[in-house]
């Protein structure tokens, strides 16, 4: 396999998982501790074994609570103690504005949020929505050329030679320094921000879809050429249905980190759009608007990744052990 | 064509160079294969078996000599030559009829209707007693279900020749004897000429009509041939009890455990 063409995160869902998954026995391991040595000292050991019943009611009760203070108390906590921050940073500076008062801001803007007064003064709605299609179209064509080039490189080790270390090269740029060629190429602030879009989106498809089309198994290969397949049937029915996972986790990078982009990209570049709007919010010194704006978008991200996810998970076939 | 000689093997070498350098794995590889013939290779694990069976595929091109089927050299793999691969093989995004359709579609598909095609995938699937599971992936089904998709698969294409690495390797006893109970009625009506790797000694007496027993490796070769005469269809119940069966046996066992002793007992 060519070392240039390592996947950033074949499956980060994965990690992410373990990671919550230990920090979540963590946590319960804590609260059953605590429980238990509640119990030991409220009730002597000597009694336990002949109410098995009783206490297994209890602990199985305990179980649920526990599994209900890490599901819905904990987070809620966490939220709380972010406000009770936000709260006393307030206090201690005058030109923040409080929770309250932002969230007044945020039920005002979200009781009209497609309204249109000019091209300059419009609702919250239109602009992600207006953010939204960018990362849309510059996402789209960043796939269908990203994708089949990376099968490309996958498949043709010569063409994976050929391309690698210029992905490589070009795979850290930022991608709002590919800003200016884009006003440069299409003379106009729109395409040159889905421009910024697509070449960010690119790289994990491109590297994501190589990877996984090196990795298919080489048994699937033998049956392809004791088959004979032709290379159609090889690509639709061993390389696409192998690769679909590995496409689709980089399909998902892809995604957030467009919506990163986007929103730096409007800052610069103006127009209607969620970035733009928080720029322009700040020339206005409307600091609420622009908490609300980091929520919204982190909102939006959220569902944009979870949606992947949800897709990944539908098309993703079930291993097969022996 | 010349019958006695379907598959012709001669003067095989396979030399792999591998990170750890170069390994001769077999030498000097003479063998016939007659058409309709069932051969068994057995040897200890490590002794090129599989490699062997890799050459007849085409899967890997020997470093000297020719192997020759029906005359013409091995150039590459055919669906000509059907391999039943040891973990199966199955795409597991398939369907058992997908995965069997595959097949059948690459070597049927220019010359017969998609009706004709469906039956052919049907029947090979009533074959193997698996048209209940037709719709079934292969992670829905046991492991005997899934190696007999496999032999399904290889069975659609009709193979001049049927390669099998290890099949029922991975299956519990009763799952196997009623594997090698079908393998042998499905063998003797299509009349296929069979070249099966195996490591089971009863199985190789059961199922073959020579055992072709391999040395130890590196360089491994043919040590001895073993003519299975038993009359077919064979019973393995009846067979249990038979005087010949048992010298075959022992015939096999003296060549694996006292001539070629397993390397691990060498070396200590």
């Amino acid at each position: 396999m060519n070392a240039m063409l390592q996947p950033e995160s074949v499956l980060p869902e994965a990690v992410d998982e373990a990671v919550a998954a230990a920090s979540a026995t963590a946590l319960a391991g804590t609260v059953t501790s605590v429980g238990a040595e509640a119990e030991t000292s409220a009730t002597p050991a000597a009694r336990r074994p002949r109410q098995p019943l009783a206490a297994n009611t209890a602990a199985r009760t305990r179980q649920q609570v526990s599994a209900l203070a890490l599901k819905v108390v904990a987070p809620l906590l966490g939220a709380a103690l972010l406000v009770l921050l936000w709260q006393i940073i307030t206090i201690k500076n005058s030109s923040f504005p409080t929770p309250l008062a932002t969230w007044h801001e945020a039920v005002t803007l979200f009781s009209d949020p497609f309204y249109r007064n000019s091209p300059n003064d419009q609702g919250i709605g239109w602009n992600i929505l207006a953010s939204l299609q960018r990362v849309a179209v510059g996402f789209g064509l960043a796939a269908l050329v990203g994708i089949p080039l990376g099968f490309l490189i996958g498949r043709v080790p010569f063409v994976g030679s050929m391309v690698g270390p210029m992905i490589s090269l070009l795979k850290p740029v930022s991608p709002l320094a590919w800003l200016p060629i884009g006003l440069l190429v299409f003379k106009s602030a729109n395409p040159a921000a889905i421009w910024s879009i697509f070449i960010c989106s690119i790289w994990p498809m491109i590297i994501n879809t190589a990877v996984g089309v090196q990795r298919v198994p080489q048994d699937y290969m033998n049956v392809a050429r004791v088959l004979n397949l032709s290379e159609w049937k090889v690509l639709t029915k061993i390389l696409l249905p192998s690769a679909l996972p590995y496409i689709l986790t980089g399909v998902r990078l892809s995604i957030g980190t467009a919506w990163l982009v986007i929103v730096a990209a409007e800052m610069l570049t103006g127009g209607v759009g969620i970035g733009f709007w928080v720029w322009d919010e700040w020339n206005n010194l409307n600091v609420p608007h622009i908490i609300i704006a980091i929520v919204a978008i982190g909102v939006v991200g959220l569902l944009l990744e979870q949606a992947l996810v949800a897709l990944a998970r539908a098309f993703s076939y079930e291993q097969v052990a022996n | 064509m010349d019958d006695a000689k379907f598959i012709d093997i001669e003067g095989v070498e396979m030399v792999f160079h591998t990170r750890k350098g170069v390994f001769h794995a077999l030498r000097e590889i003479n063998l016939k294969v007659g058409k309709g013939e069932f051969i068994t290779l057995i040897g200890h694990s490590g002794c090129g078996k599989s490699t062997l069976l890799n050459l007849i595929a085409g899967l890997t091109r020997p470093t000297e000599g020719v192997l020759l089927c029906a005359n013409r050299e091995i150039a590459g793999p055919s669906p000509e030559r059907a391999v039943v691969f040891q973990n199966h093989s199955l795409l597991p995004w398939l369907t058992c009829y997908e995965n069997i359709h595959l097949g059948v579609e690459r070597v049927f598909g220019k010359t017969e209707t998609p009706a004709q095609l469906r039956e052919r995938t049907m029947r090979a699937l009533a074959l193997v007693g698996l048209t209940a599971a037709e719709s079934k992936r292969p992670h829905e089904i046991s492991g005997g279900m899934k190696q007999r998709v496999g032999i399904a698969r290889a069975l659609a294409m009709e193979p001049k020749v049927l390669l099998m690495d290890e099949p029922f390797g991975a299956l519990d006893a009763l799952t196997r004897a009623h594997l090698q109970d079908e393998l042998l009625k499905i063998v003797a009506a299509t009349q296929s000429t069979v070249v099966m790797v195996t490591h089971d000694v009863d199985e190789a007496v059961l199922l073959s009509d020579r055992i072709v027993m391999l040395t130890n490796g590196p360089a491994a070769t043919i040590g001895e041939i073993v003519d299975v005469q038993l009359e077919h269809p064979r019973d393995r119940v009846a067979l249990a009890q038979d005087a010949r069966y048992a010298e075959y046996r022992s015939a096999v066992l003296e060549f694996l455990y006292r001539k070629q002793a397993h390397p691990a007992k060498e070396a200590a």
